[in-house]
């Protein structure tokens, strides 16, 4: 057994890292030569659209599937000889709820506790505050069918921490949630990583990734398409403002060749024009008194959905 | 849960915490399905008890006294003697049919729990074994509630009656894991698995020398006999309910041959389940 690799002082060794990382099924790679660490403490994004090989990513560093190649290293071990040893130290969180609907709500958490080899008196207790954590402690004999969809996501993360792990992760942890459901889950999300907890996660959603994520990765294709925090994607790859504006669906593409050479770059989608500029309202001001009238305009920060359109000239979301 | 580096102790605490499921996975896995059927243990409980009931006195009362007034016994026994064993092992297999279908399916697919499970330290082949444990621990106190019933009706003449019990858990392992080795392996429920009763599961109840000895069929039907663990199961249980009378060897191929099939269907599924998982 080999102790992590050396590393500098002071510098806490990654409890990921993953180079040339691939997973193809037979012929296609659905990850394709992935490199990226993530330290102790952090929390680590994985940002792309439908397919873009984000779940197979999870479930090698969950140690539940065999990478085709290239090498993985969670918490010091190798997942192809330690996957017992790994999955007992994380928490997991999958894209599909898959908890059990024959249990009540607390035995979820006791029996997954168990799996852990944990001593039933512990794995009560600890279910109890779980169950607190997640808001959920009206509801510990509730039927899991009887739950709302925020709730089994709530009880899906306290089952993911039973072991109290050293890295969760969190596969599109508020997809088809509500607003509402969504920032109370951010809101639990945050706690975690106040507390210290590692989390790695992926979404679709920008205004998720931007709230939770010091550092994430954009992928496309099983590629990485950037590295970095949030704010620096957006500085480095797209401009401070967006100028939206529209003409109808009909005009939009031939008011565009008219638009040619404001801002920085201006991008065309189907409902509408995007300009790319740091003073939005000046580009507007530009717009309308060369006698272009816009059916409505918006000036808004950029964000990572213009960093992934910038990278990739699709939207995230399709 | 801190942020401090790793460090190699932090490595052997990691190798540690590894152990105990590893070593316990399948009994985990036993434990989580058997708090499951607690949702339906008033179900469980009530044809363990019925069953016998009902098949004692319609067959071994009701279809005896006919039998027996026709007949002079079959093998030196009453109907009711001849046919228990026969009813106790097939309740064996009734219920290691029930737990070896559909939980397999729901496992992987309607309520994947199983990915849940792997997804915690526990490995496919635990899953497997925990399944066939938690079918066991059914299986056991319905054959044992069966066999108190002969004894009050009085259909049990030796004292190695008792040997039933586990002759029949065998059988219904042997069938279970029979059933479970292609059951976990099926994506999707296109009928498969009513298909498995229908042409399975209810012939080698009609065929397995359960309601009148093999011999009565006619030769080129009694290989359905020969290779049906139910047969090897009802006669062993013959064997120990009143000494049916056969040669030795044989009683040694009914062991065999059901053990073996039980080790291979266990293998089986454990691979299916595995390969399954790792996607
Ligand atoms: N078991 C599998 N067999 C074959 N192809 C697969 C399998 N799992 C995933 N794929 C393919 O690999 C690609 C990446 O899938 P993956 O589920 O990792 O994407 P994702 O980024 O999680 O997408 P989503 O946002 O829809 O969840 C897809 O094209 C998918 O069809
Ligand atoms: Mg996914």
């Amino acid at each position: 057994m080999s102790p992590h690799p050396a590393t500098l002082d002071c510098v806490p060794a990654p409890v990921i890292t993953a180079t040339s990382l691939v997973k193809k099924y037979k012929d296609f790679a659905a990850v394709d030569g992935l490199d990226f660490e993530v330290a102790p403490g952090e929390s680590f994004g994985l940002l792309g659209p439908n397919g873009a090989g984000k779940s197979t990513t999870m479930r090698m560093v969950g140690a539940v599937s065999t990478r085709t190649s290239g090498t993985l290293s969670i918490l010091g071990l190798d997942p192809d000889q330690h996957g017992p040893e790994i999955r007992s130290r994380l928490g997991v969180v999958p894209q599909q709820d898959n908890l059990d609907t024959e249990l009540r709500a607390r035995d979820n958490l006791i029996v997954y506790g168990r799996y852990f080899g944990l001593p039933r008196k512990q794995v009560e207790k600890r279910a109890d505050e779980l169950l607190a954590f997640a808001q959920l402690e009206d509801r510990a004999k509730a039927k899991v069918d009887d739950l709302s969809g925020g709730m089994k996501r709530r009880l899906t993360i306290a089952r993911a921490l039973i072991n109290d792990p050293r890295i969760l992760l969190l596969d599109e942890p508020t997809t088809g949630l509500d607003p509402q459901a969504r920032h109370i889950l951010w809101d639990r999300l945050f706690r975690l990583k106040e507390q210290g907890t590692t989390l790695v996660l992926t979404t679709h959603y920008m205004d998720e990734a931007e709230q939770l994520c010091d550092r994430l990765i954009v992928v496309d294709k099983g590629k990485i398409m950037a590295e970095g925090s949030p704010a620096e994607l957006i500085r480095k790859h797209s401009s401070r403002e967006v100028l939206e504006v529209r003409f109808g669906s009909d005009r939009n593409a031939v008011v565009a060749e008219q638009l040619h050479g404001s801002g920085e770059r201006i991008e065309v989608l189907p409902d509408r024009i995007l300009v790319y500029s740091d003073n939005g309202e000046a580009e507007l001001e530009r717009i309308t008194s060369a006698g272009l009238q816009p059916m409505t305009s918006l000036v808004r920060r950029s964000s990572l959905e213009d960093v992934f359109l910038r990278l990739t000239g699709r939207s995230l979301i399709e | 849960m801190s942020a401090t580096p790793l460090e190699e102790h932090d490595t052997a605490a990691i190798l540690a915490a590894g152990a105990k499921p590893r070593r316990f996975g399948a009994f985990y896995v036993m434990e989580h399905k058997l708090l499951g059927m607690r949702a339906y243990a008033q179900t469980i409980v009530a044809t363990s008890i019925g069953n016998p009931l009902v098949y004692l006195f319609a067959l071994g009362i009701g279809l005896a006294t006919l039998v027996d007034q026709n007949a002079s016994g079959l093998q030196g026994v009453g109907y009711l003697a001849f046919v228990a064993p026969a009813l106790l092992a097939s309740a064996a297999v009734t219920v290691a049919a029930e737990e070896a279908t559909y939980p397999f399916l729901l496992g992987f697919k309607w309520v994947p729990i199983f990915y849940a499970m792997n997804a915690a330290p526990i490995s496919g082949r635990q899953i497997a074994s925990g399944m066939y444990l938690a079918m066991l621990a059914r299986i056991v106190p319905t054959v044992t509630i069966y066999f108190v019933i002969m004894l009050l009706f009085g259909a049990v003449p030796s004292s190695l009656g008792w040997l039933m019990i586990p002759a029949a858990a065998l059988t219904g392992l042997a069938v279970a894991t029979l059933i479970g080795s292609y059951s976990s392996g099926v994506e999707e429920d296109k009928g498969q698995m009513a298909m498995i009763m229908r042409f399975g599961v209810l012939p080698m109840f009609l065929f397995s020398g359960t309601f009148f000895p093999l011999e009565q069929l006619p030769v080129y039907l009694q290989w359905i006999g020969w290779i049906s663990p139910l047969w090897h199961g009802t006669e062993l249980s013959r064997v120990f309910s009143y000494g049916l009378e056969e040669p030795i060897w044989l009683t040694v191929i009914h062991v065999v041959y059901l053990v073996g099939l039980a080790a291979w269907g266990w293998l089986a599924t454990q691979r299916v389940v595995t390969r399954r998982l790792n996607k």
